[in-house]
């Protein structure tokens, strides 16, 4: 690079950030103990990944993210550890079991995930990008993907009113238990 | 503006998948472990877009978006049944429900 250029300096930058903003919250999930702390990691990390949506010039798919992702997964996850923890004990703390086994098995898909993307494959990539993705999503909706769509819709909807009937408190269970 | 190249995204997403992975096998609460489905569904869906962005078609997109409507429908019905795990076991640590268990 002979002449230093801000603009590409900052953009590479705010990438990076962002790849450590992942990795850091995604292994604070799965790493820290406290329930609660776990929870807001997760955070984090779905705000990245909306970033690198961002940086992928899939903008539609980044506010997707944040409106399903933090606005509806991740407060049901947090109802979820509110509803099954007593909250009057003072640190909701998880138990960790198969510690070592699952650090192993979890090198070795990384370690061969890695060697599989990095050096085996080659990836044919085209040399026209995709831009901006909310117009041609109303394109391919309405076109190409009309049963799809329809589909995953009714398949919402039963969806939400299996989880409101199995969440249901039945008092007959209860009482017959 | 110089591009961030493919292996960039893939990298990450390979590093998400294992850590939900790790989750997955080592927590015992089943909260948790639903929390580790969603970074492997996130890591999925980083690549389809990933993928669809260096293609230059809109399929990788159409796709996450579908994985993204489906990973709604499944943390909604898994978060039912773990809270009927929990009226009925009063308990939602995943080595102790072992009723189906011979």
């Amino acid at each position: 690079m002979e002449n230093f250029d801000f603009g590409t300096f900052a953009y590479q930058a705010i990438f990076y950030l962002f790849a450590i903003l992942i990795v850091v919250s995604a292994a604070m999930v799965v790493f820290v103990r406290s329930i609660i702390y776990s929870a807001f990691s997760l955070l984090f990390t779905l705000f990245g990944i909306s970033a690198m949506y961002v940086y992928l010039s899939a903008d539609f798919v980044a506010v997707t993210q944040i409106v399903v992702y933090v606005g509806g997964i991740l407060i049901l996850l947090l109802f979820g550890v509110m509803l099954t923890n007593k909250i009057t004990q003072e640190r909701l703390l998880t138990d960790v079991f198969n510690l070592v086994p699952a650090l192993l098995i979890m090198l070795a898909i990384l370690g061969s995930l890695l060697y599989t993307v990095l050096f085996r494959a080659k990836w044919h990539t085209s040399a026209q990008r995709t831009t901006t993705v909310v117009e041609p999503i109303g394109y391919e909706v309405i076109t190409n993907y009309v049963l799809p769509f329809e589909i995953v819709s009714i398949l919402l909807f039963v969806a939400l009113i299996g989880a409101a009937y199995i969440a249901r408190s039945d008092s007959k269970v209860s009482a017959s238990k | 503006m110089p591009e961030i190249g493919l292996n960039h995204f893939l990298v990450l997403s390979a590093i998400l998948f294992s850590l939900g992975l790790f989750g997955i096998m080592t927590r015992r609460n089943a909260v948790v472990v639903l929390m580790g489905v969603e970074l492997i569904l996130n890591a999925a869906n980083l690549n389809l877009v990933a993928f669809s962005k260096f293609n230059g078609t809109m399929s990788g997109v159409m796709f996450s978006m579908f994985g993204i409507i489906l990973a709604a429908s499944e943390a909604a019905v898994a978060l039912a049944i773990v809270l009927n795990i929990y009226a009925r076991f009063k308990t939602v640590d995943i080595g102790e429900i072992d009723t189906m268990r011979e």
